[in-house]
Protein backbone atom coordinates (compact mmCIF):
# COMPACT_ATOMS: atom_id res chain seq x y z
CA UNK A 1 0.00 0.00 0.00
CA UNK A 2 2.29 2.92 -1.47
CA UNK A 3 0.48 5.43 -2.83
CA UNK A 4 -1.49 8.54 -1.89
CA UNK A 5 -4.60 8.97 -3.81
CA UNK A 6 -5.54 5.36 -3.16
CA UNK A 7 -5.88 5.78 0.08
CA UNK A 8 -9.28 6.82 0.98
CA UNK A 9 -10.45 5.68 -2.89
CA UNK A 10 -13.91 3.30 -2.43
CA UNK A 11 -12.58 1.08 -4.81
CA UNK A 12 -9.63 0.30 -2.75
CA UNK A 13 -11.65 -0.04 0.55
CA UNK A 14 -14.64 -2.23 -1.26
CA UNK A 15 -11.65 -4.24 -2.73
CA UNK A 16 -10.36 -4.56 0.72
CA UNK A 17 -13.82 -5.16 2.40
CA UNK A 18 -14.76 -7.90 -0.19
CA UNK A 19 -11.54 -9.58 0.89
CA UNK A 20 -12.51 -9.68 4.61
CA UNK A 21 -15.77 -11.06 3.40
CA UNK A 22 -13.87 -13.69 2.09
CA UNK A 23 -11.57 -14.95 4.76
CA UNK A 24 -13.79 -14.36 7.36
CA UNK A 25 -15.57 -17.47 8.13
CA UNK A 26 -17.23 -16.81 12.04
CA UNK A 27 -17.38 -14.25 14.16
CA UNK A 28 -14.42 -12.24 15.90
CA UNK A 29 -14.28 -9.54 17.90
CA UNK A 30 -11.52 -6.72 17.47
CA UNK A 31 -10.61 -4.07 19.22
CA UNK A 32 -8.75 -0.74 18.05
CA UNK A 33 -6.64 0.67 20.98
CA UNK A 34 -6.20 4.45 19.39
CA UNK A 35 -9.15 7.01 20.03
CA UNK A 36 -7.94 7.95 16.14
CA UNK A 37 -8.50 5.11 15.04
CA UNK A 38 -12.12 5.18 16.82
CA UNK A 39 -12.60 8.69 15.52
CA UNK A 40 -11.74 7.86 11.76
CA UNK A 41 -13.49 4.13 11.77
CA UNK A 42 -16.75 6.33 13.23
CA UNK A 43 -16.64 8.77 10.60
CA UNK A 44 -15.90 6.97 7.75
CA UNK A 45 -18.21 4.55 8.45
CA UNK A 46 -15.31 1.76 8.35
CA UNK A 47 -17.16 -0.86 10.09
CA UNK A 48 -20.31 -0.61 8.07
CA UNK A 49 -17.73 -2.02 5.37
CA UNK A 50 -17.38 -5.05 7.44
CA UNK A 51 -19.37 -8.29 7.28
CA UNK A 52 -22.01 -8.71 10.25
CA UNK A 53 -19.03 -11.79 11.76
CA UNK A 54 -16.70 -8.91 12.65
CA UNK A 55 -17.37 -6.44 15.20
CA UNK A 56 -14.87 -3.71 16.18
CA UNK A 57 -15.23 -2.68 19.91
CA UNK A 58 -13.54 0.40 20.86
CA UNK A 59 -10.70 0.47 23.18
CA UNK A 60 -9.50 3.10 25.86
CA UNK A 61 -6.81 5.08 23.65
CA UNK A 62 -7.98 8.35 24.12
CA UNK A 63 -5.68 10.20 26.93
CA UNK A 64 -8.40 12.67 27.96
CA UNK A 65 -10.80 10.13 28.70
CA UNK A 66 -8.41 7.71 30.84
CA UNK A 67 -6.97 10.30 33.17
CA UNK A 68 -8.53 9.43 36.36
CA UNK A 69 -11.08 11.94 38.40
CA UNK A 70 -9.05 12.17 40.74
CA UNK A 71 -6.11 13.59 38.92
CA UNK A 72 -8.34 15.94 37.50
CA UNK A 73 -9.96 17.11 41.08
CA UNK A 74 -5.77 17.48 41.75
CA UNK A 75 -5.52 19.64 38.98
CA UNK A 76 -8.46 21.64 40.18
CA UNK A 77 -7.24 22.35 43.82
CA UNK A 78 -3.73 23.36 42.07
CA UNK A 79 -4.94 26.00 39.75
CA UNK A 80 -7.37 27.66 41.88
CA UNK A 81 -4.25 28.06 44.36
CA UNK A 82 -3.55 32.46 43.93
CA UNK A 83 0.32 31.73 43.30
CA UNK A 84 -0.14 29.41 40.52
CA UNK A 85 -0.20 29.27 36.70
CA UNK A 86 -1.64 26.20 35.39
CA UNK A 87 -0.75 24.96 32.21
CA UNK A 88 -2.65 22.17 29.90
CA UNK A 89 -3.52 21.13 26.46
CA UNK A 90 -6.93 22.31 25.46
CA UNK A 91 -8.62 19.15 25.61
CA UNK A 92 -8.60 18.96 29.31
CA UNK A 93 -10.08 21.71 30.37
CA UNK A 94 -13.51 20.81 29.48
CA UNK A 95 -13.40 17.49 30.97
CA UNK A 96 -15.44 17.68 34.18
CA UNK A 97 -14.25 17.00 37.56
CA UNK A 98 -16.53 16.10 40.35
CA UNK A 99 -18.20 19.01 40.68
CA UNK A 100 -16.59 21.25 38.00
CA UNK A 101 -14.27 21.42 35.24
CA UNK A 102 -10.83 23.64 34.48
CA UNK A 103 -12.66 26.17 32.23
CA UNK A 104 -15.23 26.77 34.79
CA UNK A 105 -12.29 26.88 37.08
CA UNK A 106 -10.57 29.79 34.80
CA UNK A 107 -13.82 31.59 35.09
CA UNK A 108 -14.23 31.94 38.67
CA UNK A 109 -10.52 33.52 38.21
CA UNK A 110 -8.19 30.70 37.92
CA UNK A 111 -4.41 31.84 35.46
CA UNK A 112 -5.60 28.98 33.63
CA UNK A 113 -3.17 28.68 30.41
CA UNK A 114 -3.28 26.65 27.39
CA UNK A 115 -0.12 25.56 25.73
CA UNK A 116 1.05 23.92 22.37
CA UNK A 117 4.23 22.41 24.07
CA UNK A 118 5.18 21.71 27.37
CA UNK A 119 8.56 23.91 26.35
CA UNK A 120 6.57 26.74 26.64
CA UNK A 121 5.54 26.59 30.43
CA UNK A 122 9.32 26.79 31.19
CA UNK A 123 8.92 30.15 29.27
CA UNK A 124 6.31 30.79 30.86
CA UNK A 125 7.71 30.10 34.51
CA UNK A 126 10.86 32.33 33.68
CA UNK A 127 8.61 35.31 32.58
CA UNK A 128 6.83 34.59 36.02
CA UNK A 129 9.25 34.09 38.94
CA UNK A 130 7.11 34.62 41.50
CA UNK A 131 4.58 32.63 40.32
CA UNK A 132 4.74 28.74 40.71
CA UNK A 133 3.67 27.51 36.82
CA UNK A 134 2.63 23.59 36.64
CA UNK A 135 1.86 21.90 33.33
CA UNK A 136 -0.49 19.11 33.45
CA UNK A 137 1.23 15.75 31.91
CA UNK A 138 -1.65 13.73 30.95
CA UNK A 139 -1.00 11.57 27.92
CA UNK A 140 0.04 7.81 26.32
CA UNK A 141 3.51 7.64 25.42
CA UNK A 142 2.93 9.46 22.68
CA UNK A 143 3.60 12.30 25.12
CA UNK A 144 5.49 11.28 27.13
CA UNK A 145 9.60 12.75 25.43
CA UNK A 146 7.79 15.99 25.47
CA UNK A 147 7.06 16.01 29.17
CA UNK A 148 10.04 14.24 29.52
CA UNK A 149 12.53 17.01 28.34
CA UNK A 150 10.40 20.08 29.50
CA UNK A 151 11.00 18.39 33.00
CA UNK A 152 14.76 17.87 31.85
CA UNK A 153 15.45 21.78 30.73
CA UNK A 154 14.07 22.81 33.73
CA UNK A 155 16.71 20.75 36.09
CA UNK A 156 19.08 21.53 33.71
CA UNK A 157 18.05 25.15 33.02
CA UNK A 158 17.22 25.56 37.25
CA UNK A 159 13.63 26.54 36.57
CA UNK A 160 12.86 26.12 40.57
CA UNK A 161 9.09 27.12 39.31
CA UNK A 162 8.34 24.93 37.08
CA UNK A 163 6.70 21.55 38.38
CA UNK A 164 4.10 18.58 36.20
CA UNK A 165 1.25 17.32 37.38
CA UNK A 166 1.86 13.01 35.55
CA UNK A 167 -0.75 11.89 34.74
CA UNK A 168 0.81 9.32 32.12
CA UNK A 169 -0.60 6.19 30.76
CA UNK A 170 0.85 3.10 28.87
CA UNK A 171 -0.92 0.98 26.40
CA UNK A 172 0.40 -2.63 26.74
CA UNK A 173 -0.57 -2.78 30.71
CA UNK A 174 -4.41 -1.77 29.49
CA UNK A 175 -4.47 -4.38 27.08
CA UNK A 176 -3.09 -6.97 29.35
CA UNK A 177 -5.89 -6.10 31.70
CA UNK A 178 -8.51 -6.19 28.98
CA UNK A 179 -7.79 -9.30 28.04
CA UNK A 180 -7.43 -10.72 31.61
CA UNK A 181 -10.85 -9.10 32.37
CA UNK A 182 -13.85 -12.06 33.12
CA UNK A 183 -15.67 -9.57 30.71
CA UNK A 184 -13.40 -9.54 27.91
CA UNK A 185 -14.29 -10.38 24.24
CA UNK A 186 -11.34 -9.03 22.09
CA UNK A 187 -9.71 -11.63 20.40
CA UNK A 188 -7.13 -9.37 18.62
CA UNK A 189 -5.99 -6.16 18.75
CA UNK A 190 -5.19 -2.89 15.92
CA UNK A 191 -2.23 -1.57 17.55
CA UNK A 192 -1.82 2.24 17.86
CA UNK A 193 0.04 4.06 14.99
CA UNK A 194 1.68 7.03 16.65
CA UNK A 195 1.88 5.62 20.29
CA UNK A 196 4.26 2.78 17.98
CA UNK A 197 6.32 5.80 16.07
CA UNK A 198 7.70 6.40 19.83
CA UNK A 199 7.82 2.94 21.47
CA UNK A 200 7.96 0.78 18.44
CA UNK A 201 6.29 -2.82 18.78
CA UNK A 202 8.93 -4.97 20.26
CA UNK A 203 6.61 -4.66 23.85
CA UNK A 204 3.74 -5.75 22.05
CA UNK A 205 5.49 -9.11 21.04
CA UNK A 206 5.18 -11.09 24.87
CA UNK A 207 1.24 -9.93 24.97
CA UNK A 208 0.87 -11.52 21.60
CA UNK A 209 2.91 -14.69 22.99
CA UNK A 210 1.46 -14.91 25.73
CA UNK A 211 -2.12 -14.44 25.57
CA UNK A 212 -2.08 -15.95 22.03
CA UNK A 213 -3.76 -12.98 19.99
CA UNK A 214 -2.92 -10.87 17.14
CA UNK A 215 -1.65 -7.39 17.33
CA UNK A 216 -1.67 -5.52 14.05
CA UNK A 217 -0.26 -1.83 14.29
CA UNK A 218 -2.39 -0.05 12.02
CA UNK A 219 -2.74 3.93 10.40
CA UNK A 220 -5.81 5.98 10.45
CA UNK A 221 -6.94 5.74 6.71
CA UNK A 222 -9.70 4.10 5.92
CA UNK A 223 -8.08 1.67 4.21
CA UNK A 224 -5.11 1.40 6.85
CA UNK A 225 -7.80 0.31 9.39
CA UNK A 226 -9.36 -2.30 6.34
CA UNK A 227 -6.35 -3.82 5.65
CA UNK A 228 -5.20 -3.72 9.60
CA UNK A 229 -8.47 -5.70 10.10
CA UNK A 230 -7.63 -7.99 6.89
CA UNK A 231 -4.70 -8.37 8.56
CA UNK A 232 -6.08 -9.51 11.67
CA UNK A 233 -8.58 -11.78 10.39
CA UNK A 234 -6.56 -13.38 8.14
CA UNK A 235 -4.26 -14.42 11.58
CA UNK A 236 -7.01 -15.01 13.35
CA UNK A 237 -8.74 -17.51 10.80
CA UNK A 238 -5.35 -19.47 10.22
CA UNK A 239 -4.86 -19.75 14.04
CA UNK A 240 -1.56 -17.44 14.09
CA UNK A 241 -0.76 -15.05 16.60
CA UNK A 242 1.78 -12.45 16.47
CA UNK A 243 2.65 -8.63 16.06
CA UNK A 244 2.58 -7.64 12.36
CA UNK A 245 2.85 -4.52 11.47
CA UNK A 246 0.34 -2.64 8.72
CA UNK A 247 2.29 1.04 9.22
CA UNK A 248 5.67 0.13 8.30
CA UNK A 249 5.61 3.43 6.24
CA UNK A 250 5.90 5.00 9.41
CA UNK A 251 6.48 2.49 12.43
CA UNK A 252 9.37 0.63 13.18
CA UNK A 253 9.93 -2.16 15.71
CA UNK A 254 11.94 -0.33 17.76
CA UNK A 255 10.61 3.39 17.27
CA UNK A 256 12.61 6.30 18.93
CA UNK A 257 15.35 5.52 20.80
CA UNK A 258 16.66 8.98 21.96
CA UNK A 259 12.85 9.21 22.87
CA UNK A 260 12.44 6.06 24.82
CA UNK A 261 15.81 7.28 26.33
CA UNK A 262 15.07 10.24 27.79
CA UNK A 263 11.74 8.91 28.83
CA UNK A 264 13.65 6.39 31.03
CA UNK A 265 15.74 8.93 32.62
CA UNK A 266 13.08 11.01 33.75
CA UNK A 267 10.39 8.58 34.55
CA UNK A 268 10.08 5.56 36.08
CA UNK A 269 6.97 2.69 35.60
CA UNK A 270 4.18 3.41 38.45
CA UNK A 271 0.21 1.86 39.19
CA UNK A 272 -2.20 4.46 37.69
CA UNK A 273 -5.67 4.84 37.78
CA UNK A 274 -7.99 4.43 34.40
CA UNK A 275 -11.26 6.56 34.64
CA UNK A 276 -14.00 4.07 34.41
CA UNK A 277 -11.72 1.07 34.09
CA UNK A 278 -9.52 1.32 37.83
CA UNK A 279 -6.19 1.01 38.83
CA UNK A 280 -4.10 -0.89 36.51
CA UNK A 281 -0.71 -2.46 37.93
CA UNK A 282 2.38 -0.44 36.18
CA UNK A 283 0.28 1.16 34.04
CA UNK A 284 1.72 4.89 34.29
CA UNK A 285 4.32 7.06 34.86
CA UNK A 286 5.61 8.87 37.75
CA UNK A 287 8.64 11.01 38.11
CA UNK A 288 12.01 9.85 39.32
CA UNK A 289 13.06 10.65 42.32
CA UNK A 290 16.09 12.74 40.96
CA UNK A 291 13.27 14.61 39.34
CA UNK A 292 11.15 15.74 42.79
CA UNK A 293 11.70 18.91 42.88
CA UNK A 294 9.49 19.18 39.35
CA UNK A 295 6.96 16.88 41.04
CA UNK A 296 3.35 18.72 41.58
CA UNK A 297 2.27 16.38 43.60
CA UNK A 298 4.86 16.12 45.71
CA UNK A 299 5.08 20.26 45.77
CA UNK A 300 1.33 21.43 46.29
CA UNK A 301 0.95 18.12 49.04
CA UNK A 302 -2.35 17.28 46.80
CA UNK A 303 -4.34 14.56 49.29
CA UNK A 304 -6.05 11.47 48.68
CA UNK A 305 -9.10 13.21 47.15
CA UNK A 306 -13.07 11.97 47.65
CA UNK A 307 -14.33 11.77 43.95
CA UNK A 308 -17.63 11.67 42.58
CA UNK A 309 -18.72 10.07 39.20
CA UNK A 310 -21.84 10.78 37.70
CA UNK A 311 -23.99 8.00 38.69
CA UNK A 312 -25.38 8.02 34.64
CA UNK A 313 -22.25 7.76 32.93
CA UNK A 314 -21.34 4.02 31.56
CA UNK A 315 -18.08 5.55 30.49
CA UNK A 316 -15.86 2.79 32.35
CA UNK A 317 -17.77 0.21 29.90
CA UNK A 318 -17.25 1.65 26.84
CA UNK A 319 -13.81 1.97 27.56
CA UNK A 320 -13.22 -1.21 28.14
CA UNK A 321 -15.02 -2.72 25.06
CA UNK A 322 -17.80 -3.82 26.71
CA UNK A 323 -20.31 -1.35 25.93
CA UNK A 324 -21.17 0.86 22.95
CA UNK A 325 -21.51 4.71 23.40
CA UNK A 326 -25.38 4.64 22.45
CA UNK A 327 -25.88 1.36 24.89
CA UNK A 328 -25.80 4.41 27.77
CA UNK A 329 -29.40 5.58 29.03
CA UNK A 330 -27.66 9.05 28.97
CA UNK A 331 -26.43 8.99 25.39
CA UNK A 332 -27.69 12.26 23.84
CA UNK A 333 -30.01 12.95 26.50
CA UNK A 334 -28.86 14.14 30.37
CA UNK A 335 -24.99 13.91 28.52
CA UNK A 336 -23.67 15.31 24.94
CA UNK A 337 -20.49 17.05 24.24
CA UNK A 338 -22.06 20.44 25.29
CA UNK A 339 -22.58 19.11 28.27
CA UNK A 340 -20.65 15.55 28.81
CA UNK A 341 -20.66 13.46 32.02
CA UNK A 342 -18.13 12.04 31.13
CA UNK A 343 -14.63 12.20 29.43
CA UNK A 344 -15.65 10.36 26.86
CA UNK A 345 -18.32 12.72 25.35
CA UNK A 346 -15.44 15.36 25.94
CA UNK A 347 -12.44 14.56 23.36
CA UNK A 348 -13.01 13.98 19.97
CA UNK A 349 -11.22 10.85 20.34
CA UNK A 350 -13.79 9.70 22.69
CA UNK A 351 -16.36 6.91 21.37
CA UNK A 352 -19.02 8.86 22.84
CA UNK A 353 -18.30 12.19 21.15
CA UNK A 354 -17.18 10.42 18.04
CA UNK A 355 -21.04 8.46 18.18
CA UNK A 356 -22.70 11.86 18.57
CA UNK A 357 -21.02 13.58 16.22
CA UNK A 358 -21.57 11.28 13.30
CA UNK A 359 -25.45 10.44 14.59
CA UNK A 360 -24.51 7.07 15.71
CA UNK A 361 -27.48 5.54 17.77
CA UNK A 362 -27.51 1.99 17.03
CA UNK A 363 -28.09 2.00 13.85
CA UNK A 364 -27.89 -1.44 12.41
CA UNK A 365 -24.39 -2.47 10.59
CA UNK A 366 -24.89 -2.98 6.87
CA UNK A 367 -22.22 -5.59 5.10
CA UNK B 1 -4.44 14.14 21.14
CA UNK B 2 -2.09 10.96 20.73
CA UNK B 3 -2.08 11.69 17.34
CA UNK B 4 0.86 13.50 15.73
CA UNK B 5 0.64 16.02 12.36
CA UNK B 6 2.98 15.71 9.63
CA UNK B 7 5.02 19.16 8.97
CA UNK B 8 7.93 20.37 6.40
CA UNK B 9 10.81 21.61 8.19
CA UNK B 10 11.65 25.05 6.91
CA UNK B 11 15.16 26.09 9.18
CA UNK B 12 17.14 24.76 11.68
CA UNK B 13 18.07 26.70 14.74
CA UNK B 14 19.16 26.13 18.61
CA UNK B 15 16.99 27.78 21.50
CA UNK B 16 17.74 27.19 24.95
CA UNK B 17 20.42 24.52 24.00
CA UNK B 18 18.02 22.57 22.42
CA UNK B 19 17.80 22.06 18.49
CA UNK B 20 14.79 23.16 17.01
CA UNK B 21 13.25 23.86 13.92
CA UNK B 22 10.74 26.47 12.30
CA UNK B 23 7.76 23.86 10.93
CA UNK B 24 5.44 24.63 8.61
CA UNK B 25 1.96 22.57 8.82
CA UNK B 26 -0.13 23.73 5.56
CA UNK B 27 1.29 27.18 5.90
CA UNK B 28 1.65 27.96 9.54
CA UNK B 29 5.34 27.93 10.92
CA UNK B 30 5.43 27.14 14.70
CA UNK B 31 8.65 25.95 16.87
CA UNK B 32 9.50 22.47 17.12
CA UNK B 33 12.10 20.58 19.01
CA UNK B 34 14.31 18.14 16.86
CA UNK B 35 16.21 16.21 19.68
CA UNK B 36 14.60 13.62 19.47
CA UNK B 37 14.94 13.35 15.09
CA UNK B 38 18.39 15.23 15.30
CA UNK B 39 19.04 14.07 11.74
CA UNK B 40 16.10 16.10 10.55
CA UNK B 41 17.22 19.09 7.73
CA UNK B 42 15.09 21.84 5.72
CA UNK B 43 12.87 20.44 3.35
CA UNK B 44 12.53 16.71 5.51
CA UNK B 45 9.08 15.94 6.51
CA UNK B 46 8.67 15.11 9.81
CA UNK B 47 5.56 13.48 12.38
CA UNK B 48 5.05 16.46 15.22
CA UNK B 49 2.97 15.91 18.60
CA UNK B 50 2.51 18.54 21.18
CA UNK B 51 5.84 20.53 19.81
CA UNK B 52 7.90 17.57 19.12
CA UNK B 53 9.02 15.62 15.96
CA UNK B 54 9.11 12.15 16.48
CA UNK B 55 9.47 10.82 13.14
CA UNK B 56 10.87 11.42 9.97
CA UNK B 57 8.50 10.69 7.62
CA UNK B 58 8.15 10.68 3.19
CA UNK B 59 6.22 14.10 1.26
CA UNK B 60 3.87 11.38 0.16
CA UNK B 61 2.85 10.04 3.62
CA UNK B 62 2.83 13.92 4.61
CA UNK B 63 0.36 15.08 2.80
CA UNK B 64 -1.91 11.85 3.05
CA UNK B 65 -2.19 12.26 6.90
CA UNK B 66 -2.56 15.87 7.27
CA UNK B 67 -5.18 15.54 4.66
CA UNK B 68 -6.48 12.74 6.90
CA UNK B 69 -5.77 14.72 9.92
CA UNK B 70 -7.83 18.15 8.45
CA UNK B 71 -11.08 16.24 7.79
CA UNK B 72 -11.11 14.96 10.76
CA UNK B 73 -10.62 18.19 12.57
CA UNK B 74 -7.22 17.05 14.16
CA UNK B 75 -5.30 20.02 13.97
CA UNK B 76 -6.70 22.11 16.81
CA UNK B 77 -3.24 21.51 18.96
CA UNK B 78 -1.77 24.13 16.31
CA UNK B 79 -3.98 26.87 17.15
CA UNK B 80 -2.73 26.53 20.79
Amino acid sequence: MKYVDEYRQEALARKLSDEIGKTVTRPWVLMEICGGQTHSIVKYGVDYLLPKAVELVHGPGCPVCVTSLEMIDKAHCIAVRPDVIFCSFGDMLRVPGSEVDLLIVKSRGADIRIVYSPLDCLKIAKANPGKKVVFFGIGFETTAPANAMAVWQAKKEGIRNFSLLVSHVLVPPVMTAILQSPLNRVQAFLGPGHVCAVMGYREYEPISRRYKIPIVITGFEPADLLDGILKTVSQLEAGHAEVENQYSRVITRDGNIPAQKLINRVFEVCDRKWRGVGSIPKSGYKLQYDFRDHDAERIFEVEEIDTQESPLCISGLVLKGVKKPHECPAFGKECTPEHPLGATMVSSEGACAAYHAYRRHGIGVTA
Amino acid sequence: MCLAIPGKVIETLESDGLKVAKVSFGGMVKQVCLEYTPDAVPGDYVLVHVGFALSRIDQEEAERTYKLLEELGQLTELDS
